[in-house]
């Protein structure tokens, strides 16, 4: 039988990856749009908080991050209860892990969001305010549909990156499907066959989303005539 | 809630200097991340010019097959790569049984030749685009020179867009640098490699991955620092005209 059957196992495991990846996008997109809203404000100090933000985290390896915030910040709350004299709670790792990858794409994101929107003729923005739109409603139905043009190329490379990246999580105690596959190794004997069908998992959601992202891409620029040399 | 004494105590760990010894008298930490990143960002330079000149080549089996390397190195995640490397290539007795073996199954070698394969594909995707992207004008200059066609490429355009390839391959660099921490990950003592040591000894995660954290950063600001450098030497040509 292939791989003594752990095939499904490790299947299960891409559900939990794909499951993480999804949800940290979620984080790391609402962090973009703040940090990017952050830097394109008129106070210094917000400027200042975000430029550190998107500098610090981009310059240091995802391991990194994922080990100092997935055992510091456990640790933390390990001794804030105590020093309350409350019980310990125990951390979900899935919601660790969303985080950590959320709060360290959230800084590409920043950057991505920031390019885009001052991508949009700044005109707009004021054609809808001088509607009498509150600037929420500017927002949406102004900035919003236009920057979703210029930051969907960079957005889609993050996005793989990011997919990328979730094979990491594994090391702060995930059932994801490189845990799987660990187990799986141990087990069949068969490190090659387990891991390559590991990366035709990965090659299979990068194929995927790129396919897509490529469809969203043209369905965005539609109205926008590409130069022609 | 930092213990600095902890982290000073432990800074030398980093540079070489385990328990008390001299900084530098292994090549553990820094060291090591750095001959990790020297020998595979070598290696897959040299690699992904001829396979750069292979991809944007009229012939369709070589531009294919090197696309496919590129699809599939770029498509997966470098841990994968660097666990079929370390852990997978055992499965074959072949493997065990020729002379690549003694250098197969240590982690060093394996996590250069992961990452060698890893930064190539990257890499010759980035010079391709730059040879498709060579002004007409260099082209046909060069031919009317009489120039061949190898001397072209290695005269005018390869020299070219190498050069033009530098913003990107700066970007490369620097995530290459950080992507060398999954070395740490296959028991080799890189800067994460160590600072997982230090937490596992002490069970403080601060500290170590603080310093770690921090020895990434002041690298990231020297790579981006040394190629800005670099750009302005080899791209001057090509910045705004400032006068």
């Amino acid at each position: 039988m292939f791989l003594q059957g752990y095939l499904p196992s490790i299947l299960e495991g891409t559900l939990l990856t794909v499951q993480v990846a999804v949800a940290s996008l979620a984080v790391s997109v609402v962090l973009g749009l703040i940090g990017a809203m952050f830097k394109m404000a008129p106070s210094k100090p917000l400027v200042w908080l975000a430029e550190l933000y998107s500098t610090v985290v981009r310059g240091v390896p995802d391991l990194v991050w994922m080990l100092l915030l997935f055992f510091g910040v456990q640790m933390m709350i390990n001794d804030f209860c105590t020093y309350m004299g409350w019980p310990a709670p125990e951390i979900n790792s899935f919601f660790a892990g969303v985080m950590t990858i959320g709060f360290i794409f959230g800084a590409y994101m920043t950057e991505t969001f920031r390019g885009a929107i001052m991508a949009v003729p700044k005109g707009q923005m004021e054609a809808g305010l001088a509607y009498g739109m509150s600037p929420l409603r500017v927002f949406c139905r102004i900035t919003f549909p236009q920057m979703v043009r210029f930051a969907l190329p960079s957005f889609s490379n993050n996005w793989l990156v990011l997919v990328k990246s979730t094979a990491l999580v594994s090391v702060i105690g995930l059932n994801d499907v490189m845990y799987r596959a660990d187990t799986a190794k141990s087990i069949t004997q068969e490190p090659f066959t387990v891991y390559a069908v590991v990366g035709a998992v990965f090659l299979a959601i990068t194929s995927v989303s790129d396919f897509a992202l490529k469809k969203l891409e043209k369905r965005y620029s539609s109205g926008v005539r590409e130069t022609e040399l | 809630m930092i213990d600095v004494n902890l982290i000073i105590e432990k800074l030398p760990a980093f540079f070489g200097g385990t328990d008390g010894a001299p900084i530098l008298s292994t090549s553990e930490g820094l060291q090591l991340t750095l001959e990790l990143l020297f020998w595979s960002l070598l290696a897959g330079l040299a690699l992904s010019i001829p396979l750069s000149l292979m991809r944007v080549s009229r012939n369709k089996v070589l531009s294919t097959a090197v696309w496919l390397y590129t699809y599939v190195f770029r498509g997966t995640p470098l841990l994968v790569q660097l666990f079929i490397i370390y852990y997978g290539l055992s499965q074959f007795d072949w493997v065990r049984d020729s002379w690549a073996w003694q250098y197969l199954r240590e982690a060093y070698a394996c996590a250069i030749l992961a990452f060698t394969l890893n930064t190539a594909a990257y890499t010759t995707e980035i010079i391709a685009g730059q040879i498709r992207n060579t002004n007409h004008g260099e082209i046909e200059a060069a031919k009317a020179m009489g120039m061949s066609k190898w001397l072209m490429m290695r005269r005018i355009v390869v020299p070219s867009a190498l050069r033009r390839a530098l913003p990107a391959y700066s970007n490369e660099v620097v995530m290459m640098m950080q992507s060398t921490s999954v070395a740490g990950l296959v028991t080799l003592a890189d800067v994460t490699g160590v600072a997982r040591r230090v937490f596992s000894d002490t069970y403080m995660p601060f500290e170590p991955f603080l310093t770690a954290a921090g020895i990434y950063l002041v690298m990231t600001f020297g790579f981006v620092w040394l190629f800005k450098k670099a750009e302005g030497r080899w791209l001057a040509y090509l910045a705004p005209r400032k006068h």
